[in-house]
């Protein structure tokens, strides 16, 4: 198979697979399986995209372009760069694995759970591989639509106020993003990132960045964050917050910073203190959390905004962190949902008031969630260690103080992680916690033991991802030219 | 005395023709076919009427690259009217197949074995309303224009009013008829104002008087247009001329509203778009603003009225409004861009209209009931088929990419802002913000309710989930197609340009 063929068919695939389990009429059991084959087979095919991946070379590669519609200058075009890569590859992982996750747990209704699953899985991989404006729009929106489904069908008692407070949110956003797109596409008389040029116009690209900002999200936009991860099921607040998220913060690298460079080093000061804001404040709300998913949804929010911090300090040690700390964050993060999932199924709940004690005879649940916990909270030598320290030391070689900020966030994430782990597993046994409550069962370590793997390994060798992200020595000179 | 008649080009008439020959074939079935038979006989010939339609303007598109007038310069034979014809036919022929399962006035005999007594008169006027329909878009001047928009307004009043057993559907029909003529004699007295300023009713005539005799200021010619934009504005539910929409769309038989809401819609828009660029392309700086304006007030009434209402029926009568607007800003510009996107547009929109309303007449039967929110619950669940395809036509008309709606509003953003019209894209994209609100709520309805909370239970109190839905296979085939046309425009968008760009090309833009 020519290697191109592997970016399309990573975005097409779980589409055929959710048409396909629409279609036939599969038992439960047999529905699942087939989804989670369809799961495996995407990261099948991400080894072997990853496997033909040329570091050593520039521009955009496997790219396959096809004619959309050729009057406006529209085109089905993808291709991958290196940090799409491995944004895809936290794709494809983390959708295994939760899909795996609601195949253990059995949801109802298999056939459309599990093909909403895929769908989302497809049009995640196509945010990250298109190289065309109006396609990475097409995917961008057609990830709401599963995502909206699947909170308002599988969530939790106040899913309704949950989705609707997502969709709104999202689209504001994105609708303006769509004004943004024609207004670029137009004047540029093509739609194509790669071959477009760079613009000037501040208008756009904060029509741009409101998308972004939105979806990443970061302070003040995050109003729909905390309904939307504590409503969904378990896993699909993973998805979101490991995933999903990204989206938003992969754009702001490809579009907002690489097409809009005078505007974006205009407003720099401005995303810099947002992020900063997003990074102290959600830190601050991580801490007072009262539940365990509201501690990992807070402190997403807190990542995004480390994240955009060393994405906007426009340096390379910003750009490889930021990209790195993407990666390990997803992992994180989808790690933490699904034990916060293990966790709710046991004992009904996520309130640390209800909770605590977990830790006695349940040895692993109590070392997984705290080799998590303790590489989230960047102890020094974890894959988040690297990613935080590279963006900070980026972000300082800006200016001092965002450095000093960043660095304060950080003992804040101390704090509230260790709060999360002692209110979870150790101090007096909580009321909802029975010694019925199993230990995490053989199921669902195969589903969170490899994710923490990969944490370990990236741990061992960031660089395999901080080094490997951007053509050449310079991620700023890879950004000025477009990744051309 | 010698009349001299003109020499007619019966080739280029002869998908209208050919509908009128099967409407009047249809009728007489009604009198000679026995009854057992006559349902069979009925939707036979209106299928093959509108095939044979079908097949006709796709070979007048084909053997049409140069457009002109005939009839003694009565009717265009070009790409735009064909094309055109061709949406109009399409969605005659699965209206065609919903009326089989779903035919209009069964519910005024509760004996049975008496339904199939109206079902070729139904087919008659389905088919005389479709030939009006497929003049009216090839209309080349103020007399053909006037008497084609009569012709199926008429005929489409009568289908409004034939189930006059029930409540809604007289009603609708009456005000249909009311508000409709009102408009239609708007229309006709702003053409009258355009020909004694001009003194031509053609459209290119006009075009030339007020070209050579510098009128563009002239308060004839202004008002006239001004009324004629009125008069069509009411066919093409625009507002602040929609007032009868919400209630006819509700009251009338769902196929009818089903096949109304597509197809009028189609030959409405198409027809005015020619009528403005052919005959007033000097006053563009006017109607331009116009419709623009029109656009506005559409966007805003449909989409917030709609927020508000529970019945589906409405709802989807005020999102046929604020869909409207989004043609109308395409419209407005005027432009090759703006007839390629209206031309567009209209295709995985008459589908999805078509579509949604379908969907609302099984549930319909099936409950025995008006189709509101709060008794649509379960019902993605209980029909998996019909609640993915609903759930497919609603986001497509909310603009999210699974539907050709998508690249239909992408479409008309871009001719408004390649008009330099940025303030329409912003309002455009702020009022498909509000759309999906209520939008959402439908698919909230079907599928984020258990069933167990359906309170209805209608006609002898049977509960509704759990029964087993009546089969309706042809509703299911008419379903599919327009899915498969609503989700085809989506990846097929060079092949359906391509298409509108030849159709643009006979229009003097």
């Amino acid at each position: 198979v020519n290697a191109s063929a592997y970016t399309s068919l990573l975005i097409w695939l779980p589409v055929a697979g959710a048409i396909l389990i629409w279609f036939l009429p599969l038992s439960r059991y047999a529905t699942g399986s087939v989804a989670l084959l369809f799961s495996f087979a995407e990261v099948g095919l991400w080894i072997k995209q990853a496997a033909h991946f040329d570091f050593s070379q520039s521009g955009l590669q496997m790219s396959q372009q096809a004619n959309w519609f050729g009057d406006l200058g529209v085109s089905y075009h993808v291709g991958v760069y290196g940090f799409s890569l491995w944004l895809v590859g936290l794709t494809v992982v983390g959708m295994a694995a939760c899909t795996a996750y609601g195949f253990w747990v059995g949801r109802d209704r298999p056939r459309a759970y599990f093909g909403l699953m895929l769908l989302l899985t497809g049009a995640t991989v196509g945010v990250f591989e298109a190289q065309d404006l109006l396609l990475f729009y097409a995917f961008f929106e057609a990830m709401l639509i599963p995502l909206y489904i699947l909170i308002g069908v599988w969530g939790g008692a106040r899913r309704m106020e949950a989705t609707v407070k997502f969709v709104i949110y999202t689209m504001a956003g994105s609708l303006l993003m769509l004004a943004a797109i024609i207004a670029y596409g137009l004047q540029a008389g093509t739609f194509d990132l790669v071959s477009g040029p760079t613009s000037g116009s501040r208008w756009l690209f904060l029509g741009f960045m409101l998308a972004f900002v939105i979806k990443a999200p970061l302070f003040p936009f995050h109003g729909w964050l905390p309904d939307a991860y504590r409503e969904a099921p378990p896993e699909v607040a993973a998805v979101l917050s490991g995933v999903i998220a990204k989206a938003g913060l992969y754009g702001m690298l490809r579009i907002a910073i690489t097409k809009f460079p005078e505007p974006t080093s205009f407003y720099r000061t401005a995303v810099l203190a947002l992020a900063a804001a997003a990074l102290v404040y959600g830190s601050l709300l991580a801490f007072r959390a009262p539940d365990f998913r509201g501690v990992v949804a807070y402190s997403s929010l807190a990542q995004s905004g480390l994240i955009a911090l060393g994405l906007f300090a426009g340096t390379d040690l910003g750009f490889d962190g930021a990209v790195l700390q993407m990666v390990a964050h997803g992992l994180i993060s989808i790690s933490l949902f699904l034990i916060a999932g293990a966790v709710e199924r046991r004992t009904t709940t996520g309130e640390f008031r209800l909770l605590g004690g977990m830790a006695r005879g349940r040895p692993a649940l109590a070392t997984l969630l705290m080799v998590v916990g303790v590489i989230s909270l960047a102890v020094p030598g974890s894959a988040s260690f690297a990613g935080e320290f590279l963006i900070l030391a980026g972000v300082y070689q800006r200016a001092w103080w965002w450095a000093v900020i960043g660095a304060a966030a950080i003992v804040l994430a101390a704090m509230y992680m260790l709060r999360l782990i002692s209110a979870v597993l150790h101090e007096a046994r909580g009321s909802t916690v029975s010694d019925e409550a199993l230990d995490l069962r053989p199921g669902e370590l195969a589903l969170v033991v490899p994710l923490v793997a990969g944490l370990l390994f990236l741990s061992a060798w960031p660089a395999g991802i901080s080094n490997h992200s951007f053509f050449g020595p310079s991620p700023t000179a890879a950004v000025r030219s477009q990744f051309k | 005395v010698t009349l001299h008649t003109p020499p007619i080009d019966w080739f280029g008439l002869s998908p209208v023709l050919t509908l009128i020959g099967t409407s009047f074939a249809a009728l007489l079935c009604a009198v000679l076919v026995p009854r057992a038979v006559r349902r069979f006989a009925g939707v036979g010939i209106a299928v093959a009427g509108f095939i044979a339609g079908i097949v006709l303007a796709v070979w007048l598109y084909v053997d049409t690259p140069d457009g002109h007038t005939i009839a003694a310069g009565a009717y265009y034979r070009d790409r735009w009217t064909s094309l055109g014809q061709i949406i109009l036919l399409a969605v005659g022929l699965a209206t065609t197949l919903l009326a089989v399962e779903h035919m209009p006035g069964w519910s005024r005999d509760a004996d049975p074995s008496r339904r199939d007594d109206h079902v070729a008169e139904f087919l008659a006027l389905l088919l005389a309303s479709a030939a009006g329909m497929a003049f009216f878009v090839g209309a080349a001047n103020l007399i053909t224009l006037f008497l084609s928009l009569e012709w199926f307004s008429i005929t489409l009043y009568v289908m409004c009013a034939i189930d006059y057993d029930l409540e809604g559907s007289l009603e609708a029909g009456l005000k249909y008829l009311i508000v409709g003529s009102f408009g239609a004699a708007t229309l006709l007295f702003g053409s009258a104002l355009v020909y004694g300023a001009t003194g031509s009713v053609s459209f290119g005539g006009i075009a030339d008087a007020i070209g050579a005799q510098g009128l563009t200021g002239d308060t004839f010619v202004v008002v006239g247009i001004a009324l004629i934009i009125a008069g069509l504005s009411f066919k093409m539910s625009a507002a602040p001329f929609h007032m009868w929409t919400p209630d006819v769309y509700e009251g009338a038989p769902t196929t009818v509203t089903a096949w109304m809401s597509s197809a009028t819609k189609v030959a409405a828009m198409l027809l005015t778009f020619r009528l403005m660029t052919t005959a007033f392309p000097d006053n563009q700086h006017l109607w331009g603003w116009a419709f623009a304006i029109i656009a506005t007030i559409s966007l805003a009434i449909g989409n917030f009225a709609a927020l508000v209402q529970q019945n589906v029926k409405r709802i989807l009568a005020y999102s046929a409004i604020a869909q409207a607007g989004f043609m109308l800003i395409g419209l407005s510009t005027g432009s090759a861009l703006g007839a390629r996107a209206l031309m567009y547009y209209l295709i995985p929109y008459s589908a999805a209209a078509f579509g949604s309303f379908a969907i609302i007449a099984a549930r319909e039967r099936e409950l025995g009931v008006p189709v509101t929110l709060e008794n649509l619950a379960g019902f993605g669940w209980e029909r998996p088929f019909l609640g993915v395809a609903m759930w497919f036509f609603v986001f497509g008309f909310a603009g999210l990419p699974l539907t050709g709606g998508f690249v239909g509003k992408f479409y008309v953003f871009a001719a408004a802002y390649d008009h330099g019209w940025v303030w329409l894209v912003i309002v455009g994209v702020l009022a498909t913000l509000v759309s999906l609100y209520y939008y959402l709520a439908i698919v909230r309805a079907m599928y984020m309710r258990p069933s167990e909370e359906l309170q209805v239970l209608p006609g002898g109190g049977v509960a509704v989930s759990g029964g087993a839905p009546a089969r309706e296979r042809l509703l299911h085939v008419a379903v599919g197609a327009a899915l498969i046309v609503a989700v085809g425009s989506l990846f097929a968008v060079q092949p359906l340009i391509d298409l509108a760009e030849h159709a643009a090309g006979s229009l003097p833009l």
